[in-house]
C-alpha cells in the first residue's frame, strides 16, 4: 500500500501516454509498409489479377463450314436460331420456374430430359438450352414476360442442319456435343483456345474427318463483368472467321438415285470416277437421320437406331465386309493372266463339278458349261474353271495379286473407321487362329476362294477400287470425297489433289480381255437381262455371295428366311472403252446379283452417263438368274 | 442596417461553438468530408442516409462536449449497469442474424446493446480508479479486471468477437493507463500466448475460418478467402496514385463486399493509392496525437484515464480495420472509424470526441 504523490502520477501516467503514442506510431508504420509492399512492390501482380477480375473472354463461336456436293448442292449448314437457356446458378427453383414456363411456351418432357442430362454434364455457370429453335412468336411472347423468369434469358446460338435428312447421311455424317473424347483430340491438335466456346463436334462421317478444317477460328469479346459474372460493357471484339466449306466429289442427284434404288432393301454402293478416285456416290442403306443427332439424340431415337437388326448406324459401305461371289472371277483371271498360269483362249472342260481331295465342288449349273474359255467363264459366271484355277495358282499367289488391287487393306478414303476385311493367305490363317491344327491352310480351302467364297471378305469400296483399277488401266488413285476446300475469307480453293496409290504392272492385252469379258457379261451373260437395250457399252460382273451353305441342296431362294437369302452382288464401269465411273453394289440378302444387283447398276449409270431419271426403285428382276444367259 | 441584427447570430454561433475544441474540429471535420467523398463512389445511394447519421451524431458530439466530466462520473454506474442488464436480455430474448444473438427487439427499434458497452466500459472503470485514487491495491486491479471480463464474456459468446475485443481494449486500455505494473503486463502476456491453443477450441467454426483465411486466404478463394484477397487485390491496383474517384474497378463491379461498411477503406485505397492512404494515416495520426495531448493535460485522474481510452479505442479501431482490410489481421466486424458507413459507430465515435473536448475544456478546474 502506498499514497500517492499527485506530481508523480501524473509524470507516470504521462510515461503511459508516450508507451501508448509509441505504439500507435509502430503500428500505423506496420500498416504503412503493408501498403507500399501490396500497393509499390506487388504493384503489377494485383493490377494483372484486378484486370483479370474485370475482363472476360468471352468466344464468339464461328460459324461451320457448309458440305457441299460437287454441283453446289447444300448437304450440311449451320444456321443461327434463338435458343431459351436457363442458368442454373441464378435460377432458384428450376423445377417450379421450367413449369411456369411451360405454361407460356411449349415445353416438351424431351426438352425436360435432355435439360437435366445437360444440367448433370455440365459446370454450374454456364446456361443450357431449354428450349431450342424459338419461332419468332415464342420470342415475342417470352420477351414480354421475361421479368417472371430470372435466369432464363434468349441466346442466339448456331445450329447444325442437313437438309437432306437421312440423305446422304453416311458421307456427311454428324455432329453432337463434344465428349471428354473429343477434348482429348482437340487438345491432341492445340485448339484448346479455339474451341473454348464450341458445343459440337464432328462424330463421324466428314463432319468427323474434316472437323478441323470445318470449324473456323472463334473470335473474342473483350467483356467487363462484374463480381457477378454479368457483361457490364464490350470493350473489344475480334470477330470469329467461318469455317471452310467441303465440296465434294459426291453428285447428289446420283446418290439420290442411288439410294432410292436400293428401296427398303440393305445393302451398299460405291461409285468411283477411275481416272481420279473421286467418289460419285457412296450408299449405305439403311440410313438415319443425322438432324437427330445435333442437339442431342434422346434415348427413345437412340435404342431404336442402335437396336434395329437392320444396323441404320453401320457404314456398310466402309464397314460392311462380304465375301465377293462371282464379282471376284474377273480378277482371279487377271491373276492368271499375270502370273501366266492361264492364256485367254486356253479352253478347260466343265462337267459341273471339281473333285478335290475326295470333296465335290459343284458348279451352280447342273451338267457343266461344257468346253470353257477364259471369255466364256466370266460372261457365263463358270464356277469349275475358277476351281481349277484358285487351285492351279495357290493361295499365296492369289493374295499376293489381289493385294495389289487393295483388297483386304483400308483403301485410305476420308471417312474414319474404314474396315479392312479379311483377305485370307497361309500367314494371315496363322494369325487368325490359335490351336496349331486350324492355322495349316488346307490347299481344299483355296477352291472356293476362286469363286470368292470361303475365308475373303471385302468391303464394298474395296470392290470399287478394284473395279476402278481394272478400269483406269492398272492406275490406282486413293478413293476420296472431298474435292476441294474452299477458304470463305479469301475464297481460296485447296484442291485435294488424286492421289495415285501404284500403277500395276499389268499387260494391256491381259486387262483387254478382262474388259472384252465384262462387256460380255451384260451384252451375253448375267447381266443382259439388266443392260437389255442400253445405249452405251458397260463392262460389269455379277456375283452372289453365300450366307448360309446349303452342302449341295436345292437352293431355294424364296423358301429361305431372308436373313439367310444370299448377297447380291454387281460390279461395273461404263462406257467401257474410256471408263467415266466405276462402281460395286451389294444388296444384303438380295439373292442373285443379276436380279437385284444389276438393275441399280443399270439406273446409276443410265442417270450418270445419259442424264435419265428413273421413276422409281430398281425393280427386282425375278426372271434373272445367275445361270440364265 | 436593416433591423436585422447579426450580434445575435454571433452570439448564438459564439455559444455554439464555445465548447468545441478548434484543432480536433478541424482534423474531424477533414475526416468527415473525406468520408463523404468516398461514400459517393462506394455507395452514392447511401449519401443521404450518412449525412444524417453525420448530423445527429455531431449534435451528441456537441451536446456532450459541454458536460462536464464531473457530471459524467455520474452516468458511470447507472450505464453499466443497464449495459449489463441489455446484454442479459439479449442473451435471454434477443433476434437472431446471421447465425449470432446481437440485436435486442425493443418494439420501435432493434438495437445492439454490446455497442453501448464501448463508451460504458472505460466510464465505468474511470470512474472505479478515480475512488480509489488515494490508494491503489493489486485488489482494485482485479476487481476492475472482474468488472471488465463479465460485459466481455456476455458479448463474446452472443458470439460477437470483434465487438467483445473492442470492449476489452477499451477496458484494457484504462486499466493500462491507470498503472497496471508492468511485471503483471508481461505475465499476462505469456499467459495470452499459453492459453492461446485451449481458446483456440472455444472458438466458433466461422471464427477459426477467419484465422485461418488470414493465414492463406488462397486456399478458398471463392469461399471465406474471397472477401480479404478481394480487397487486397483492389488496395495492391490502386498503385501509387490511385485508379481516380469512382473509377476503381473492383469496387465498382461490385467485386468488393461490404464496401460501404467494413470495406470501405479498400474502396478508399483503389481510387487514391498509397498517397490517399498516406493522406488518411496522417489525419488519424493528427487526431489521436492531439487527443493524447488533451489526455496528458486533463484535470483529473477520472478524466485523464477516459480520455486516454478513448483515445485508444479510436485508435484500434483504425488499426484492425486497415490491418483486416489490408490481410494483416483477421476479418473481425470493425469499422473504418468516421468514414465507414453506420449510425451506431459514428454516434460512439464522435460521443468519445465530444467528452474529450469537455475534459479539455475542463482541464484547469483543478488547478483553479
Amino acid at each position: 500500500m502506498e499514497f500517492k504523490n499527485p506530481r508523480e502520477e501524473l509524470e507516470r501516467f504521462r510515461a503511459r501516454l508516450t508507451v501508448a503514442g509509441g505504439f500507435v506510431l509502430l503500428c500505423f508504420a506496420a500498416l504503412l509498409m503493408r501498403f507500399i509492399w501490396l500497393q509499390i512492390i506487388q504493384n503489377n501482380y494485383y493490377t494483372t489479377r484486378a484486370e483479370d477480375n474485370r475482363i472476360s473472354l468471352v468466344p464468339i463461336v464461328p460459324n461451320r463450314g457448309l458440305i457441299l456436293d460437287r454441283n453446289g448442292v447444300v448437304l450440311a449448314r449451320s444456321y443461327a436460331a434463338y435458343t431459351l437457356e436457363i442458368t442454373p446458378s441464378k435460377a432458384k427453383n428450376l423445377d417450379q420456374m421450367i413449369d411456369a414456363l411451360g405454361q407460356i411456351i411449349e415445353v416438351q418432357p424431351k426438352d425436360r430430359k435432355r435439360f437435366k442430362k445437360l444440367l448433370e454434364e455440365s459446370r454450374n455457370f454456364e446456361s443450357l438450352p431449354i428450349r431450342t429453335r424459338l419461332t419468332d412468336a415464342e420470342v415475342a411472347i417470352f420477351t414480354a414476360q421475361r421479368y417472371r423468369f430470372p435466369g432464363i434469358e434468349i441466346k442466339a446460338r448456331l445450329f447444325r442442319q442437313y437438309p437432306g435428312g437421312a440423305f446422304a447421311s453416311h458421307i456427311v455424317g454428324y455432329i453432337g456435343r463434344v465428349t471428354d473424347h473429343d477434348i482429348d483430340k482437340i487438345e491432341k491438335q492445340e485448339q484448346e483456345a479455339n474451341y473454348r466456346g464450341t458445343e459440337h463436334f464432328g462424330k463421324s462421317g466428314l463432319e468427323q474427318k474434316y472437323e478441323f478444317a470445318l470449324h473456323g477460328i472463334a473470335g473474342f469479346e473483350q467483356v467487363e463483368v462484374d463480381a457477378g459474372g454479368h457483361a457490364v460493357h464490350t470493350l473489344a471484339r475480334t470477330a470469329p472467321i467461318a469455317g471452310n466449306n467441303l465440296t465434294l466429289t459426291i453428285d447428289a442427284e446420283l446418290q439420290r438415285i442411288a439410294e432410292t434404288a436400293f428401296g427398303d432393301r440393305k445393302g451398299a454402293l460405291v461409285a468411283i470416277e477411275p481416272s481420279t478416285g473421286g467418289l460419285l456416290a457412296l450408299v449405305s442403306t439403311p440410313t438415319y437421320d443425322p438432324n437427330l443427332f445435333v442437339d442431342g439424340i434422346d434415348s427413345a431415337n437412340w435404342r431404336e437406331l442402335n437396336d434395329s437388326p437392320d444396323k441404320p448406324m453401320v457404314n456398310r459401305a466402309l464397314n460392311g465386309a462380304y465375301p465377293p461371289g462371282s464379282t471376284f472371277k474377273p480378277f482371279m483371271a487377271l491373276a492368271a493372266l499375270t502370273v501366266g498360269k492361264r492364256r485367254a483362249e486356253q479352253v478347260i472342260y466343265d462337267p459341273g463339278f471339281f473333285n478335290f481331295g475326295g470333296h465335290t465342288f459343284r458348279d451352280d449349273k447342273k451338267g457343266g458349261h461344257g468346253s470353257v474359255d477364259m471369255y466364256k467363264s466370266i460372261v457365263q459366271s463358270c464356277d469349275t474353271y475358277y476351281y481349277a484355277l484358285a487351285n492351279d495358282m495357290g493361295i499365296d499367289n492369289i493374295s499376293n495379286f489381289m493385294a495389289q488391287l487393295g483388297f483386304g487393306q483400308r483403301t485410305g478414303i476420308d471417312i474414319e473407321g474404314e474396315s479392312e476385311g479379311i483377305l485370307p493367305s497361309q500367314e494371315w490363317k496363322k494369325k487368325r487362329f490359335r490351336k496349331p491344327e486350324q492355322q495349316k491352310w488346307y490347299a481344299g480351302e483355296t477352291v472356293s476362294i476362286g469363286i470368292g467364297q470361303g475365308y475373303n471378305a471385302y468391303t464394298p469400296i474395296q470392290l470399287a477400287q478394284a473395279t476402278a483399277v481394272i478400269a483406269n488401266r492398272g492406275v490406282m488413285f486413293r478413293p476420296h470425297l472431298v474435292n476441294y476446300i474452299t477458304d470463305t475469307v479469301t475464297g481460296e480453293r485447296t484442291k485435294i489433289e488424286p492421289t495415285p496409290l501404284r500403277t500395276l504392272d499389268l499387260k494391256p492385252e491381259h486387262l483387254d480381255v478382262i474388259r472384252d469379258a465384262m462387256i460380255g457379261v451384260n451384252k451375253e451373260g448375267t447381266g443382259a437381262r439388266a443392260f437389255a437395250g442400253a445405249q452405251y457399252i458397260a463392262a460389269g460382273k455379277t456375283g452372289t455371295a453365300q450366307v448360309f451353305s446349303l452342302k449341295g441342296a436345292d437352293y431355294k431362294a424364296l423358301g429361305v428366311k431372308k436373313e439367310l437369302r444370299d448377297h447380291a452382288l454387281f460390279i461395273a464401269f461404263a462406257p467401257a472403252d474410256e471408263p467415266k465411273i466405276a462402281l460395286a453394289i451389294l444388296v444384303e440378302n438380295g439373292g442373285f446379283g443379276a436380279a437385284a444387283a444389276a438393275p441399280i447398276a443399270r439406273l446409276v449409270l443410265d442417270y450418270y452417263l445419259l442424264g435419265k431419271r428413273p421413276p422409281g426403285p430398281a425393280k427386282e428382276d425375278e426372271a434373272a438368274s445367275e445361270d440364265s444367259p | 442596417m436593416n433591423g436585422f441584427n447579426f450580434s445575435i447570430v454571433r452570439k448564438y454561433w459564439e455559444r455554439l461553438i464555445a465548447p468545441i475544441d478548434g484543432p480536433l474540429m478541424l482534423i474531424t471535420t477533414l475526416l468527415l468530408l473525406l468520408a463523404t467523398g468516398i461514400m459517393g463512389s462506394a455507395s452514392p445511394e447511401r449519401l443521404g442516409a450518412q449525412l444524417l447519421n453525420v448530423c445527429v451524431a455531431l449534435t451528441m458530439m456537441r451536446f456532450l462536449a459541454q458536460v462536464p466530466p464531473q457530471r459524467l462520473m455520474h452516468f458511470a454506474i447507472p450505464i453499466y449497469v443497464l449495459g449489463i442488464l441489455l446484454l442479459i436480455a439479449v442473451a435471454l430474448f434477443g433476434d437472431v442474424a446471421k447465425g449470432a444473438r446481437r440485436w435486442l427487439n425493443l418494439g420501435v427499434m432493434r438495437a445492439q446493446p454490446s455497442e453501448l458497452m464501448k463508451i460504458a466500459m472505460p466510464l465505468m472503470l474511470a470512474w472505479f480508479f478515480q475512488r480509489h485514487e488515494a490508494m491503489l491495491r493489486m485488489r482494485d486491479f482485479a476487481v476492475a479486471a472482474i468488472l471488465l471480463l463479465l460485459p466481455v464474456a456476455l458479448i463474446a459468446r452472443q458470439p460477437d468477437l470483434g465487438t467483445a475485443i473492442l470492449v476489452l481494449a477499451a477496458g484494457f486500455y484504462v486499466i493500462f493507463f491507470a498503472g497496471l505494473p508492468w511485471k503483471i503486463l508481461a505475465a499476462m502476456a505469456v499467459s495470452a500466448v499459453a492459453a492461446a491453443p485451449v481458446a483456440w477450441t472455444l472458438l466458433h467454426d466461422y471464427q477459426r475460418a477467419r484465422i485461418l483465411t488470414l493465414l492463406d486466404p488462397e486456399k478458398d478463394p471463392l469461399g471465406k478467402g474471397f472477401h480479404i484477397i478481394q480487397s487486397t487485390i483492389a488496395i495492391g491496383s490502386g498503385g501509387l496514385l490511385g485508379k481516380g474517384w469512382r473509377e476503381g474497378t473492383q469496387a465498382q463491379l461490385d467485386f468488393l463486399p461490404e464496401r460501404h461498411t467494413d470495406f470501405v477503406f479498400a474502396v478508399f485505397s483503389e481510387e487514391f493509392g498509397l498517397l490517399g492512404n498516406l493522406v488518411l494515416l496522417t489525419l488519424y495520426a493528427l487526431l489521436i496525437g492531439r487527443m493524447l495531448m488533451i489526455a496528458a493535460n486533463a484535470a483529473t485522474l477520472f478524466s485523464r484515464l477516459l480520455a486516454g481510452a478513448i483515445t485508444m479505442i479510436f485508435f484500434t479501431y483504425a488499426f484492425v480495420n486497415m490491418g483486416m482490410v489490408s490481410g494483416i489481421l483477421p476479418v473481425v466486424g470493425v469499422p473504418l472509424p468516421l468514414i465507414s458507413y453506420g449510425g451506431t459507430a459514428l454516434v460512439t465515435l464522435l460521443s468519445g470526441i465530444g467528452i474529450l473536448m469537455s475534459i479539455h475544456k475542463n482541464r484547469m478546474l483543478v488547478q483553479k
